[in-house]
């Protein structure tokens, strides 16, 4: 008896939780914000979705811990959590009637408590919202007695509508691009959200596809190597093709996106160097990236007037530039370690930026003003010749630095200097000890980065066309070192994940408006906590977290010896 | 003339004066053993010799040739190696390229293998654990690697400290053993031990070190049978 009255208790408690969760979006005013906001028109809105969601999670947290109970338990458990939850949201409206909460929270208005009686009388309206709730939790409890196939191919359907009707505003501008293409998608769609055919097209499409998926045997993934291959190179090939192709798909908009997740690309795989390499915490990268950007302002624009090169003749210099700052902010440092040497490369960031903005140096750097009519690169000759400019331009551009940058850091990870700067961070005393001459391999360390963020500079200026010393703040620093972090500190494609997640997300949360940092605070906790190796963390990494899971080492293979 | 003579060092960390004028000598061949309590100046010894610390008095030959003016990786490259206290291998890198970063300074390939194939045979564990993680090791596999990652280094002199820190005494004697088989394969050794009976037993010759001070020196049995050292280090009555 002492065991089911816990598991009660269990039940009650998560309900409570989830109505407390909800009753929390609802005070910040995310629920009353997004009521007009649908996910398939006219039958269920985001706000809606909101009130729901929270009561299945949380009694399916309830359901799961009660598992191995009867079935009929698992109902009730379900329905236990739900109406609990419910009862919190009936709490709120009650204590709202009886005073005025308005005072300390905005949110608790008049068209909430509307919203949550579905615009009945408000008696009628709470036992709908109670019953409502209590059958949320049921469901839930019923989802999870299906069969496994049918459990996963009703939650790929489900979780697909959802997804799709939050980002239909997106979707469709996409599509709208499209040309006549479009057409053939516009019935999916309707003013916000999805269209009743839409959602029932995706339902019925996801879910087969994913019951049909769930019931092949896998053993097909085992044939003879040479069709792999084939497969892998097409894969790649396709990849390739719809990377090329981007830009035209998603139009103008995401290529404004994409050309800045890819410039933190650029500059995640410099920083990864410094940081994720050697070990070497650098808080003031963006440094690099202003110097990279000014050369080339100062170099081309004709508004100063001093140089009036084109692009690629001030690239060059662009990047000596980088190099000599590079290394000018290695030599001082060379000694400190962790914390100081953290502090000391923040404060080189903000005395670059500071410079920048200073009246001493207005006449070359502009001070405030900036620098205006920075030189477009142009590509081809003679006639040939096309200068980019547009988003969709600039993004091949911007390919084309990160393949050649991606390239050469994987070539520097698996070179002897990398193994260097790796010996360099596990241990720097030990590598001295090594013979490892640890002054060179540091300001290497440093001049590698810094080239990378310099070319990530140049980039960015000829693609504004002009440049402001606010434009390189110490968040950017911050922004680059998170990235590498959420992507995993010192793996190559966790720069890439790390890069579209960080710089991406923000932009495809466009939709929750001003809540929009909220879902990505919440979204970076997630990742963090689910993931705390990265997204994609490094292979060696990994085996250190994950020693336990790995198979046994392998016997027979010769000794390399290859330094 | 001694491999290497230590003459007469001071070294401070900053205002603290930790050596006070350590003089010390190993011949090519010897296993020499410095033994000592907490604090008397013993890793600092070892950190004076290979570079990491700079005395501000007094000169160390090493054949022939003063080290003052080096940097602790050029007197890596002139044959002294060491082995660190608390077994500091690169934690995230695997055996095999732990030992592969201690032939960093050497180029000949085919040379590298033998050694390679020697310490294998010298500490077969490794062989086992060698594409595992260091930091996964046991403390004692962790010192076999450490003082594996050091030999790869080719040293004519290898200094090691505290070797047997930390570990159950089954692992204290081999490791003891292999360092006595490192010697009579050619390795010259200089021993830092707080374990002195050990050091003692398989050293040709010891110093004992108080406060910054060598106060004895003598051959290791003799020292073992030195009734001030019997009474301060080996726990006899």
């Amino acid at each position: 008896m002492q065991n089911k009255y816990t598991d009660w208790k269990q039940a009650l408690r998560s309900g409570l939780l989830g109505g407390a969760i909800i009753v929390l979006l609802s005070l910040i005013g995310i629920v009353t914000a997004f009521n007009k906001t649908f996910i398939i028109t006219k039958v269920l809105t985001f706000g809606e979705l909101l009130l729901l969601g929270p009561i299945i999670v949380f009694s399916f947290v309830a359901i799961r811990k009660a598992a191995t109970k009867s079935p009929g338990f698992l109902l009730l458990t379900g329905a236990i959590a739900g109406l609990a939850s419910g009862l919190v949201l009936i709490a709120l409206v009650g204590v709202g009637q009886l005073i005025n909460l308005r005072a300390m929270f905005v949110n608790a208005s008049d068209d909430l408590y509307a919203i949550y009686s579905y615009n009945q009388t408000l008696f009628f309206g709470m036992i709908l919202r109670l019953a409502v709730s209590g059958l949320t939790g049921l469901m839930t409890a019923g989802f999870f007695r299906l069969p496994a196939r049918i459990k996963q191919a009703l939650g790929q359907a489900l979780l697909y509508i959802i997804m799709m009707g939050l980002m239909s505003k997106l979707i469709g501008t996409v599509i709208a691009s499209w040309g006549f293409v479009s057409l053939l998608f516009e019935w999916m769609f309707a003013r916000s959200g999805l269209s009743i055919v839409g959602a029932v097209v995706i339902f019925l499409l996801v879910g087969g596809l994913t019951y049909w998926r769930y019931g092949r045997p896998k053993a097909r993934l085992v044939r003879d190597p040479k069709k792999q291959q084939l497969v892998r190179w097409g894969t790649l090939g396709g990849l390739g093709i719809l990377i090329l192709l981007l830009p035209s798909i998603l139009g103008m908009w995401f290529s404004e996106i994409l050309d800045n997740v890819g410039l933190f690309i650029l500059m995640g795989l410099g920083l990864n160097i410094v940081v994720g390499f050697a070990g070497l915490l650098d808080l003031g990268y963006v440094a690099f990236y202003a110097i990279g950007a000014y050369t080339i302002g100062v170099l081309t624009s004709p508004e100063l007037g001093f140089f009036n090169m084109t692009f690629w003749q001030a690239f060059p210099f662009a990047i000596l530039v980088a190099v000599a700052a590079g290394i000018l902010l290695g030599l001082p440092i060379l000694k400190m370690r962790g914390d100081y040497l953290a502090i000391v490369t923040l404060g080189f960031g903000e005395i670059i930026r500071l410079l920048a903005l200073s009246d001493w140096l207005k006449p070359w750097l502009g001070g405030t003003q900036g620098i205006q009519r920075i030189a477009k690169p142009v590509i081809g000759i003679g006639n040939f010749s096309i200068q980019l400019e547009s988003q969709q331009q600039l993004y091949y551009l911007i390919l084309a630095g990160i393949v050649i940058v991606a390239f050469i850091a994987i070539r520097l990870r698996d070179s002897r200097l990398g193994r260097t700067w790796m010996a360099l961070r596990e241990d720097e005393d030990v590598a001295v000890a090594m013979g490892i001459n640890h002054v060179a391999t540091k300001l290497t360390a440093f001049a590698m980065g810094a080239i990378f963020s310099g070319i990530g500079g140049t980039i960015f200026a000829a693609k504004l066309g002009s440049i402001y010393p606010s434009s390189f703040m110490f968040l950017v620093s911050i922004n680059i070192l998170s990235l590498i972090i959420v992507g995993g500190m010192g793996s190559i494609p966790g720069v890439f994940v790390g890069a579209l997640a960080l710089m991406g997300l923000p932009e495809v949360l466009r939709e929750f408006a001003e809540y929009r940092y909220l879902f990505y605070g919440a979204a970076l906790v997630a990742m963090m906590l689910a993931k705390p190796e990265g997204l994609w963390p490094e292979a060696r990494h990994k085996l250190e977290l994950h020693e336990a899971e790995a198979p046994p080492p392998q016997e027979s293979e010769p000794a390399a010896t290859s330094a | 003339m001694p491999m290497l003579e230590v003459n007469n060092i001071h070294t401070y960390y900053g205002n603290i004066h930790a050596l006070k004028g350590v003089s010390l000598k190993v011949e090519q061949g010897e296993i020499v053993s410095l033994i000592g309590g907490n604090g008397a100046g013993k890793t600092t010894t070892l950190r004076t010799i290979s570079g990491a610390l700079k005395p501000r008095e007094g000169n160390i030959i090493f054949e022939g040739e003063d080290l003052g003016k080096r940097k602790p990786h050029q007197i890596v490259h002139k044959g002294i190696a060491m082995v660190p206290e608390g077994r500091r291998i690169f934690a995230r890198m695997t055996v095999m390229e732990n030992l592969e970063m201690g032939a960093y300074i050497r180029k000949d390939k085919k040379k590298i293998a033998e050694d390679l194939e020697w310490v294998f045979e010298l500490l077969p564990r490794l062989k086992e654990r060698r594409k595992q993680v260091g930091g996964t090791l046991s403390g004692g596999e962790q010192q076999m690697l450490a003082t594996a990652r050091a030999l790869m280094t080719r040293p004519r002199l290898l200094l090691m400290d505290e070797p047997s820190m930390g570990l159950a005494p089954v692992l204290v004697e081999a490791i003891f053993d292999t360092i006595v088989r490192i010697n009579k394969e050619g390795t010259t050794l200089l021993l830092v031990e707080q374990n002195a009976l050990m050091a003692l037993s398989v050293a040709n010759r010891g110093y004992v070190l108080e406060t910054g001070d060598i106060v004895m020196h003598d051959t290791g049995e003799a020292l073992k049978k030195n009734e001030k050292v019997q009474k301060a280090y080996l726990g006899v009555e």
